[in-house]
């Protein structure tokens, strides 16, 4: 980033389903612009281009999931003056840590003919379980503005500004009168971290937690007033084991309704 | 000349990554590999045991392009489990979020991830120095495809409202005026983009394809309709496992799926377009026609301009949707529950989108199956390879691998939905 000259950007993926990457090139009022501010050195799904390293900022997206992915995020990692995780994949192990609470083998017989030709790992792990990451960005997916904050904020060297609180504070300001209370219906929004703008709400259905466990989740107790509203212990594994079943929090709550 | 190596480490602007291998022996081609490494997600084995509505917000994950085609492949498989009809404004309102769709995937790959090979760019920031015009509009075409799903669906990646039986909240009239106000002026781009999209310098092949589409009686096909082919294929959705099956080969994380007589089928534009010509809006028909394309075009780098004509169609009727649209009393159709198993196909923009799921009496799943389009259009990307590379044997090394790619390119493959890090390795020994 010194001698004026352009920090060098580069977007990697491992095991994902694209969505978090996209958001940068979902960003059609600001591309332009970050792609002025930035050099884009390597990022395949938009680019020929091949710049080679080190970079001052890697965004990496998707969860560890193979032996070899388990050996290449190591390499990212040396090239990389800053490393960001994007999304749920990459800072919780996303959708496909549902295998961690299973035996892969099976899941493997089940979708694949010939399972002898697939080599995988028993568990989909978070980038932070493997290098050290500067920054982990929440979400499936992302928010592609929280994105353009903390592209900016290393940009400018500050702390991005990301707030940790729950989906609950972007219900109230958006002025979402509370799905639980007005109408029963089950929310995980007290117990997730903000950054989605409280959509779910807003569209008359409870909250499913894609931005993952908010600083200091009280689980258990949403847990206990899901429980007096009818919710048997197997929907309680099921709400707190999806995007991001993985997330400590929400692991050990979906661990503690299972029979 | 004729043993001659070439080798390409990486292939870029696809979604997601993969790999490609090409040999070359005595001027004969001896193999052709399209190799897929996305790690894989077990989605059909993670479904099992969820309850029946997670499974569009479930199946969503499969894909960040096309999370739409998931989602209603996935909400249409558990009505016709359950026998759910979901009709009136309902069924307008998801033909809508499906335009936005088209809109926002299409005009990603023609212009940010396809356009780039015929202009010789590395990509579409590249694009940009030299043509900002072009681009701007381009984005703000596929801004207002992606204003659409955030409408209806509540943020383009993964939208949040749609459920089985209809949405958890349909939109205001007010809501649909604002958004008729963006595509007005889109759908004048996504005019112009069907003639520039034409004019590009289309190498010429011709293929035999056999391509596989839904048909539906009175529109061009999102959600609903048979499935058909040009070499005579009709059938019912759920007659899809007796005609199809997936293969699964030793070089390929992705299943690849056949004909059950083990022939090479194609999906996605330009097998919509040759099948369903007569449906497209009015307006759509007559640009095609203008910018020279014919009724039948089996010109597989000619899908770009296909694509174009697709997302004026897509403007288009999104607008005559929004048009008459009534809010309905309503947002979605409520339903019994009960042991069945359901079938689903939708056009995502690549193609047709099979899902099946069998459900218990408490409306979880017992088994599912989902097979996305790229999966369905590898042995055809193996063909055609072959086909290019046979038909430009003695363009030098660069150029032919430059049209390999471009010719990988026509597919949109969504290697997320099928694969991982694509590598392209010509071997001429």
């Amino acid at each position: 980033m010194s001698d004026g000259k352009k920090p060098k950007l580069a977007v990697w993926k491992f095991a994902s389903c694209d969505g978090c990457q996209l958001s940068l090139l979902d960003c059609e009022d600001e591309l332009l612009a970050v792609a002025e501010a930035v050099q884009i050195c390597y990022f395949p799904e938009a680019t020929d281009t091949f710049v080679k390293g080190p970079y001052d900022v890697s965004l990496v997206e998707g969860s560890i999931t193979t032996p070899h992915d388990a050996e290449r995020i190591h390499g990212i990692r040396r090239s990389s003056k800053t490393l960001i995780t994007i999304g749920a994949c990459a800072t919780a192990g996303g959708i496909q840590a549902l295998r961690n609470f299973r035996d892969v083998k099976d899941f493997t017989r089940i979708v694949y003919a010939s399972p002898e030709y697939i080599d995988t790992l028993g568990k989909s792990t978070p980038i932070a379980d493997h290098v050290k990451v500067d920054f982990e960005l929440r979400g499936c997916p992302i928010n592609k503005s929280q994105l353009i904050e903390v592209i900016a904020a290393f940009l400018a060297g500050r702390k991005p500004n990301v707030p940790a609180y729950s989906v609950c504070m972007e219900c109230k300001r958006r002025g979402t009168v509370c799905v639980m209370v007005a109408h029963g219906t089950a929310c995980l929004g007290p117990v997730t971290q903000a950054g989605c703008g409280a959509i779910c709400p807003a569209y008359d259905r409870g909250c499913y937690g894609c931005f993952g466990p908010k600083e200091t989740p009280n689980t258990s107790s949403l847990a206990h007033w899901f429980g007096e509203h009818g919710k048997h212990n197997r929907e309680l594994v099921r709400m707190f084991r999806s995007y991001n079943a993985y997330a400590e929090p929400f692991r050990a709550e979906s661990e503690a309704h299972e029979q | 000349m004729s043993n001659r190596r070439i080798k390409v480490d990486y292939m870029t602007r696809v979604e997601g990554e993969g790999a490609l291998t090409v040999r070359i022996k005595n001027g004969q081609v001896q193999d052709v590999k399209f190799r897929i490494f996305e790690p894989p997600r077990f989605f059909e084995a993670f479904l099992r045991g969820r309850d029946h509505r997670e499974a569009p917000d479930i199946t969503a994950r499969i894909c960040g392009i096309c999370p739409i085609a998931y989602q209603m492949s996935a909400v249409h498989a558990m009505e016709d489990a359950f026998g759910v009809e979901v009709g009136g404004q309902l069924r307008a309102l998801r033909r809508l979020i499906y335009c936005g769709e088209w809109i926002e995937s299409h005009v990603l790959h023609i212009f940010m991830l396809h356009a780039p090979d015929f202009l010789g760019y590395p990509d579409v920031i590249a694009v940009s120095k030299d043509h900002p015009e072009l681009v701007q509009k381009a984005l703000q075409l596929k801004k207002a495809g992606n204003e659409i799903v955030a409408l209806l669906g509540g943020r383009e990646i993964h939208p949040v409202n749609v459920r089985v039986g209809g949405f958890y909240r349909t939109p205001s009239r007010r809501e649909l005026d604002e958004l008729a106000e963006k595509l007005k002026p889109a759908r004048d781009i996504a005019l112009d983009a069907v003639s520039w999209t034409a004019s590009l310098p289309f190498p010429d092949v011709e293929r035999d394809y056999e391509f596989v589409a839904l048909s539906h009686p009175d529109e061009y096909p999102f959600c609903e309709g048979r499935l058909v082919s040009n070499k005579g294929l009709n059938i019912a959705i759920r007659e899809y496992d007796a005609h199809f099956a997936e293969q699964h080969v030793a070089h390929s994380n992705a299943l690849q799926s056949r004909n059950k007589d083990g022939g090479a089928y194609k999906v996605g534009p330009l097998a919509r377009y040759n099948l369903n010509f007569d449906k497209l809006r009015p307006i759509a028909r007559q640009a095609a026609l203008e910018a020279g394309l014919k009724k039948d075009c089996r010109n597989p780098f000619m899908s770009i301009a296909v694509r174009a004509v697709e997302t004026l169609h897509a403007c288009d009727e999104a607008l005559a949707i929004i048009e008459q649209y009534e809010p309905p009393e309503a947002p979605c159709v409520e339903y019994e529950v009960s042991a069945a198993t359901g079938y689903g196909c939708t056009e995502a923009p690549r193609g047709i989108c099979y899902h099946r799921y069998s459900v218990d009496n408490e409306g979880l799943i017992v088994d599912a199956q989902i097979v996305p389009p790229t999966s369905q259009n590898q042995p055809t990307i193996e063909a055609d390879l072959e086909h290019v590379v046979r038909q430009f044997m003695n363009l030098p090394d660069d150029e032919l691998t430059k049209r390999c790619e471009m010719t990988v390119r026509n597919y949109d493959p969504c290697i997320s939905c099928a694969t991982h890090f694509l590598k392209l390795n010509i071997i001429r020994d």
